[in-house]
Order: C-alpha cells, then sequence, then structure tokens
C-alpha cells in the first residue's frame, strides 16, 4: 500500500507541489489573454494573430464567485468514492487572470460553509486510486483568514 | 427581399420513456407536421435533420436517417448538431434553403431517445474533450452549472427556493393540458421543496428531466405558402449566434471561463445577446411579443432567461413571476407548453417543439393553455460550446 505513487489524474493540468499546488494555463505574450486549461496552439482572442503562447501557473488564491453541490454520484468517467459522499464545487475568480474556474472543494466542507465573495486557495486531493498510483486533483479550500 | 419563411406545418410525438427507436418518433411527428401542412412526404424538397449523438451511426446522420424511414424520394438533406440548440441549427439550414431560393419546401425533424438520469460524456480516455475532462477530474455534471447560477440569483437579487418552485408550479399548470407533455400532474410549492436537493440550491423538482420524443416543421417560402393557404405563421428570425469574447460567464460543459485579462468585455453577454439578434433580424422588441418559451434545464434558469431576453430588467423576474405576468392570463405567458419542466428534454428536439408551441399559440390552436390574441412569440435555448438558438414567429 505505501508504495503507491501520487500522480495527477490528468497530466499538465497542474503542478503537483504537495504545499503550494498551482494550476497551469498559459498567456498570450501578445495580447497578455489567459488560458485554462493551457492552450497551446492558438490564442483565442479574436483581435489577436499570434499564438506566442506561454506556459504560465495560475494565481493560487481567488474568490468565490458562486457555488453548488453534487448530492447525487456523477457518472463515469467520474471514479466515485464507494460509498459516494456528497460533495460541494465552488466556483473561484482569479483576479490577475480575469478566468473563473470550478473545483471539487476540500475536506468535506459543505454549502453552508460556503459564501460568494470569500477568499479560497489551491489545494490537491486524492481523487481515486488504483493498484500503482493514487491520482490526485484539484480542490479549492477557504483560505486560511477565511470566516469558514 | 422578405427574410421570412412560412410555417406550413407543425407535429409531434409525444414526450416520455417510451423505450423505442428515435427514427419512429421522428417519423411520426414528420407525418403530423405534413398532415398538418396539408402536403405529402413528395413535396418535400430538402430534410434537415437535427442529430442525436446517443442513438448511434443513425443519430449522426438524422437527417438520411429520416428520409430513409420516410421512403427514399431523391429530397435534399442536411443534418445538423449544436448540442441543446440543434433544432435551431435545422431550422436555420432549412431556412437558409429557402430564402436563398434552393427549395420551396423543406422539412425540419428532431428526435432523441434518451437515457435515465444524468447525461454522460462519450466513452473512453478523451482529456482533450472538456466534456469528459470536467467529468472526470471534478465530477462536475450538468447541474452542477444549473446549482450555481440559481445560487447566484439568490445572492444577487434575493431569489428564494420559494421562487425557484413557483416557476415549477406555473409550469407544471401550464402543461397540465397539453397533449405533448409528458408530465401532466399540478405540482405545489411543498412539493418541489420536499424533493431532494440535487446540485444546492436546486431540488430534483427543480431540474428538467431528460426525455424521449420528437418534433417537426414544414417550412416553405412565402410564394410557395400563398398558393397553399391564407395568413400562415411566419419564421421572421432565426439566432443561432455564439459569444463575443471574452465570455466570462462559466458555461457548459467547461471548467473554466474565458480571461479577461487581456480583452475588455462585450457590450452585452452571450445570453443577452442570443435574442437580441433575434429581435434586431425581425425589427421588433420583446414588447412585441406575445408569449415566450424559454429553456428551463432550471426553474432558476427561467428567471434568468426573463431578463436575459428583455422582458424585465436585471432582478426582477422573481417580481415578474410572483405577479402572475409569466403565467396564462398575464402581460407575457413564459413556457405556456408547460416548459422542460412539463416535457423533459429531448434534445435535437427541443428548439423545434418550442417553435411548434408558437406556430399553434398564434393559430390559436393550444387547446387548454392558449395565449388569447398571440401576435408573436420568442423562444431561447442555449447549446453546449456556444450554440445560441432563437426564433421568432409572427402572424
Amino acid at each position: 500500500m505505501t508504495d503507491k505513487t501520487h500522480a495527477p489524474a490528468v497530466e499538465g493540468l497542474f503542478t503537483m507541489s504537495p504545499d503550494e499546488p498551482r494550476l497551469l494555463g498559459t498567456q498570450c505574450r501578445a495580447c497578455g489573454t489567459y488560458f485554462f486549461p493551457a492552450e497551446k496552439t492558438f490564442c483565442r482572442n479574436p483581435a489577436c494573430d499570434q499564438a506566442d503562447l506561454q506556459e504560465v501557473e495560475l494565481s493560487r488564491t481567488g474568490k468565490v464567485w458562486s457555488y453548488t453541490s453534487a448530492n447525487y454520484k456523477p457518472p463515469a468517467p467520474f471514479v466515485a468514492k464507494e460509498p459516494f459522499e456528497p460533495f460541494a464545487i465552488a466556483a473561484v475568480e482569479l483576479e490577475r487572470e480575469g478566468i473563473t474556474i470550478l473545483g471539487q472543494v476540500a475536506d468535506g466542507i459543505g454549502v453552508d460553509g460556503l459564501a460568494t465573495g470569500m477568499p479560497m486557495e489551491l489545494v490537491l486531493r486524492e481523487l481515486y486510486q488504483d493498484d500503482e498510483h493514487i491520482y490526485m486533483t484539484w480542490n479549492w479550500k477557504p483560505a486560511d483568514g477565511s470566516d469558514a | 427581399m422578405s427574410k421570412e419563411v412560412a410555417v406550413l406545418g407543425a407535429g409531434m410525438h409525444p414526450w416520455g420513456k417510451w423505450g423505442q427507436s428515435f427514427v419512429g418518433y421522428g417519423v411520426k411527428a414528420a407525418q403530423d407536421a405534413l398532415k398538418d401542412a396539408g402536403l405529402q412526404w413528395q413535396d418535400v424538397q430538402l430534410v434537415a435533420g437535427g442529430d442525436t449523438i446517443r442513438n448511434g451511426y443513425p443519430g449522426f446522420v438524422a437527417g438520411a436517417t429520416f428520409a430513409q424511414a420516410l421512403g427514399w424520394s431523391g429530397a435534399k438533406v442536411s443534418s445538423s448538431y449544436g448540442a441543446c440548440a440543434t433544432g435551431a441549427q435545422a431550422i436555420g439550414v432549412a431556412r437558409a434553403h429557402i430564402l436563398a431560393g434552393l427549395c420551396d419546401v423543406a422539412l425540419v425533424i428532431g428526435a432523441d431517445a434518451a437515457p435515465k438520469g444524468f447525461f454522460a460524456p462519450s466513452g473512453g480516455h478523451r482529456p482533450e474533450d472538456p466534456d469528459w475532462l470536467r467529468f472526470h477530474v471534478q465530477g462536475i455534471t450538468n447541474p452542477t452549472y444549473f446549482g450555481l447560477y440559481a445560487r447566484r440569483r439568490m445572492d444577487a437579487y434575493g431569489a428564494t427556493a420559494e421562487d425557484f418552485a413557483a416557476v415549477k408550479v406555473k409550469n407544471a399548470k401550464h402543461g397540465l393540458h397539453n397533449p405533448n407533455a409528458r408530465y401532466k400532474k399540478e405540482v405545489r410549492v411543498e412539493d418541489v421543496l420536499g424533493s431532494a436537493v440535487v446540485a444546492d440550491p436546486l431540488h430534483l423538482l427543480d431540474i428538467c428531466a431528460t426525455s424521449d420524443g420528437a418534433a417537426a416543421l414544414v417550412l416553405s417560402s412565402m410564394d410557395f405558402a400563398r398558393k397553399h393557404t391564407t395568413d400562415p405563421v411566419k419564421i421572421a428570425a432565426v439566432s443561432t449566434v455564439t459569444p463575443v469574447y471574452p465570455n466570462t460567464i462559466i458555461e457548459m460543459p467547461n471548467m473554466a471561463t474565458d480571461s479577461s485579462a487581456g480583452v475588455g468585455l462585450p457590450e452585452i453577454g452571450f445570453k443577452e445577446s442570443i435574442t437580441h439578434g433575434a429581435y434586431e433580424e425581425a425589427g421588433l422588441g420583446p414588447e412585441d411579443m406575445s408569449l415566450a418559451e424559454v429553456y428551463d434545464l432550471s426553474t432558476a434558469l427561467e428567471l434568468d432567461w426573463y431578463e436575459q431576453i428583455g422582458l424585465c430588467a436585471p432582478g426582477d423576474a422573481e417580481k415578474l413571476l410572483r405577479d402572475g405576468e409569466t403565467t396564462i392570463g398575464g402581460r407575457i405567458p413564459v413556457n405556456p407548453s408547460g416548459g422542460l419542466a412539463s416535457f423533459g428534454e429531448a434534445v435535437p428536439a427541443q428548439a423545434i417543439a418550442q417553435v411548434c408551441e408558437l406556430t399553434w399559440q398564434l393559430r390559436g390552436q393550444a387547446e387548454g393553455r392558449q395565449v388569447e390574441g398571440a401576435k408573436a412569440g420568442v423562444t431561447v435555448n442555449q447549446g453546449l460550446f456556444g450554440h445560441g438558438s432563437s426564433v421568432i414567429c409572427r402572424v
């Protein structure tokens, strides 16, 4: 059991830093617009004909735009824990990037522990395991110093 | 040159869970629409099918599938897909052919046989597909987005769970006498609030089901229509717009919005732009509408649409609802058909079904749910991945 290694559920979406993980996006050097998941081939700004895209780590913190819950087990390709435990989902606005990103809320914190505007930070949590790996994904977590 | 086309016939297969092939539903709807138009299948010069992605290859080439089922006639064919907005794509293709003079009579058909429960993406390991990715790495279903929007209404405008439930109560009442509706039962606010929470703050009865069903329209040029009928209902506009960059409201099936860091926001948001384009094309405004059919995937989304299609100012939707203005008999009845609340969603048929309802309402044939004196109506709908869908009909 102990020799399982941690791996991202899907490569290239986030860094695996246990303490300060970050989502991985791209930014167009020409127009400044950001993309998550990373856009590597073209710039989607219609006024920009460059595709000068650099990989960037996105801000680790943002504020809740809205939130909801998943009270029923999502279908595959989601791999749900058995028995299924309902979870909350937050849409978090990253100020610098001007992007809102969805994610499950960490550590069983439900909708009662959330509020619009609440500061959140990015953490990694286990999504599921197989014989060799513990597959990780990102979660949002009320940031230290928030009221939750 | 007139940009209008005539609706000569409308037909539907009742919504439900019938356990049969989508092809049969589509054929039934098409035959009813042809009968309604007083035309034969052989009179049709173009079959415009709305595709379904959950019924194998025949669903991806729905136009040909329906043409074969009705009996090969040599008619031109098109098959289009735009997720929930598929029907508007098919209507748009048919209308463009007619307005370009490439055909006089077109048959538009959409049908689906839907699985039970949550819609799920296609199988395999496909991290490049945002629809697959959101399910796999976060377990984000369609109701997640409905819940996020509903919570926004509560925070921004003070909407309550009771307001959301009142939308269901209204639509259930509207659908009671609709022969094509799946659910024909009154619902009370307590029933909605007492049903299980699916995506907080939304309950099971706030969220539409998935259904089997089919809808079809016979469209023609105005010249052809004048020779066959008097005063047909006309399609005055079809809007199939995409968003303007950057779209900073989170949309299905994405896990992230566009970025506003490099580019300023567009003048109006995507949802507002959908009917905006239709009103402009028709030369009519929301104040000219007698009724609206809006895409109530959830009860709270219906309230968003009131504002996004210009029936009231942002934040006033709950008041419009509470005052009874969107109930049949009110100033601007919304979803007199009963909406998705009474039908459930049969994806490629839905935008076509909205136009069937406008047609019957504008002809005065909507028995048991008639909006008296209806002169013009608007539909609105939206498909995954940025498909706008709005049709304006008038007498």
